[in-house]
């Protein structure tokens, strides 16, 4: 038998980005969970894909969670980078919703793009049009689901819109594989997604480092 | 007692090694016979596949948890150790033995030489953390153990964690090092050799040979546990628990007298260890202690770790400065570099390397859903 029974991914809260990663996963694969919180996407690719996983969390708090669902997670800090893991050594590195908090998001970027043969980001699209709304009549910056914030609490540090990384994997010459736009209620929005998406989930192609590729 | 007591307990002696069989040790001398003190607690199952060994620290002793008949005090890692805490007695079947070179039933420096009929003293053998990890193994043998579903221990209880996962890839199902390091680093020799010194310049520790003179050199032991002392806690600690505040007085007395809590404190362990530890004792652990190195004869400690099959669960306090976090994630790294599945958690204290005792709710959770996960694994692949 598989350690498919052994981690359980319990919640309330269904996560629609959580469904969408999951799909794009394939069976068996080995999958690196950067900012895993209490690891229930790493649960879930695991029970519902065969994933061999394992996690990097910053918080003790979503550590403890993690280790409670049966996973292997280990406490880190992402901005110090990857030192630990090897060049395409993952199937999947997966960054959900943890790019707006990383300090070295180019850092934190090249290194998820050395370590996994593809890499999915998924990011809270600040372009989406009800926060340019909220932000424009009520003055003030907005919260959503996925930051349920106030400004001096968020942890977001960086606010991006999907075209934003779209054109910074351009000028990087990252590769998209494939991208997903969601709307509020995990809708697809393949239209004018920067309005209309509140999540971009991309796939990216892996790239060995510089000293692998000489 | 609460109910979640293990109640009360016995010491058990085994005795191992005996001539012709006697213990390699890593100095090249051999030891033997070795009378190893023991306690147990909870039930072995049928499959003998939940049996946790736990590895005391430089002062510990078999007494791991539970009451002594007619004690006020329970064992050292009591408030881990019974039904329903971390270690759960009612599904884990835990082992703690004296170390070897140890004074709590063991044979050690203070053990009486066969072939004299005299105390050992500085003629016993000097022996390193590996060779403690051999008379574990021979217990466990005894015991009728050939798998255990974990290992753990804090500080130098750690050290044998990750010597026993080295040593013995194929009996240790999961590893649990806790507050430890892969070696002993500088400053922690540098601490040791004060302690030892201590020892070894009080006029009545006599070459080692105190035992007979019935004059044990209580100052030198006394001295080298307040230093010890001083490196399980931390500034925030110190400054916690004592501040600058005076005992007992108002003024300062300008004198030399005990005015400092923190000097009250610290004259108190000293001479409450003095009673329950043996001098010659101290420095044969701390110099084991000082020998380990895992890297060792190795390039890297990747190399070093390249045989473990262990699941490993390293945790770590954040104000611990005798064995620091980072030396928890050197371990961390070099297990992932050879693919071992680890988890690491650094655990927010204030109460410095004391910290693997008195944590005890972060710790509870973290180790008993680690043990739950290890268990459910080790029952889905079982065979049968």
């Amino acid at each position: 038998m598989t350690l498919t029974e052994t981690v359980t991914a319990e919640s309330s809260n269904s996560r629609l980005d959580y469904d969408v990663i999951v799909r794009m996963v394939d069976r068996g694969m080995r999958v690196l969970d950067l900012g895993c919180g209490d690891g229930l996407l790493l649960a879930r690719l695991i029970n519902e894909r065969g994933a061999r996983g394992t996690g990097v969390e910053l918080s003790q708090e979503g550590v403890q969670a993690a280790i409670a669902r049966g996973l292997s997670v280990v406490q880190g800090n992402l901005d110090e980078g990857l030192a630990d893991y090897q060049d395409q050594s993952f199937d999947w590195v997966i960054l959900n919703q943890t790019l707006q908090s990383l300090h070295k998001p180019e850092l934190v970027l090249e290194e998820m793009l050395r370590v996994g043969k593809r890499s999915i980001v998924g990011l809270p699209n600040f372009g989406y049009w009800r926060l340019c709304w909220l932000l424009l009549f009520r003055g003030r910056v907005p919260s959503t689901p996925f930051h349920p914030y106030r400004w001096y609490e968020s942890p977001a540090t960086r606010l991006l819109t999907i075209q934003d990384f779209r054109d910074y994997c351009r000028e990087r010459q990252i590769t998209i594989l494939q991208a997903v736009y969601l709307g509020r209620k995990g809708q697809a929005r393949r239209f004018w997604p920067n309005w209309r998406a509140e999540t971009g989930i991309f796939v990216l192609a892996g790239r060995p480092s510089q000293a692998a590729r000489q | 007692m609460d109910t979640r007591s293990v109640g009360i307990v016995e010491t058990q002696y085994a005795t191992l090694f005996e001539p012709p069989n006697e213990l390699q040790l890593d100095s090249g001398e051999k030891l033997g016979p070795i009378t190893v003190a023991y306690e147990t607690y909870g039930t072995l199952n049928q499959e003998r596949s939940n049996a946790v060994l736990l590895c005391h620290a430089l002062s510990g002793s078999a007494h791991a948890a539970g009451y002594h008949e007619g004690d006020a005090k329970p064992g050292w890692w009591d408030d881990m150790v019974g039904p329903g805490k971390g270690f759960d007695t009612d599904k884990y079947f835990m082992i703690c033995a004296n170390v070897i070179g140890g004074c709590s039933g063991t044979t050690g420096p203070s053990s009486i030489n066969p072939r004299t009929g005299r105390p050992y003293g500085l003629a016993f053998p000097v022996v390193t953390i590996a060779d403690m990890v051999r008379v574990q193994r021979e217990l466990l043998r005894y015991l009728g153990i050939n798998s255990l579903l974990s290992v753990s221990g804090g500080s130098m209880g750690g050290m044998q964690v990750l010597q026993m996962a080295v040593d013995y890839p194929e009996m240790v199902r999961s590893a649990i090092p806790i507050a430890t390091a892969p070696l002993q680093s500088a400053q922690g020799i540098a601490f040791d050799v004060v302690g030892r010194r201590a020892i070894m310049s009080d006029p009545k520790w006599r070459g080692g040979n105190y035992l007979s003179f019935n004059d044990p050199p209580l100052d030198g032991l006394a001295l080298a546990r307040m230093v010890g002392h001083i490196t399980y806690l931390s500034e925030m600690s110190m400054r916690r628990k004592f501040g600058r505040r005076l005992q007992d007085r108002e003024r300062y007395g300008y004198d030399f007298s005990t005015e400092f809590e923190v000097e009250s404190y610290l004259y108190y362990q000293g001479d409450k260890f003095t009673q329950r530890f043996d001098a010659n004792t101290y420095l044969y652990i701390t110099k084991a202690i000082d020998y380990f190195d895992l890297t060792n004869g190795k390039r890297s400690l990747a190399e070093a770790l390249r045989g473990v099959r262990s699941k490993f669960l390293v945790i770590a306090f954040s104000s611990d400065w005798l064995y620091p976090p980072a030396q928890s994630k050197a371990i961390v790294s070099a297990l992932k570099a050879n693919d071992v599945d680890v988890s690491y958690c650094e655990i927010e204290s204030d109460y410095g390397h004391d910290a693997f005792l008195l944590e005890v709710e972060e710790q509870e959770r973290l180790i008993s859903n680690f043990l739950a996960a290890v268990a459910r694994e080790t029952v889905i692949s079982d065979p049968h």
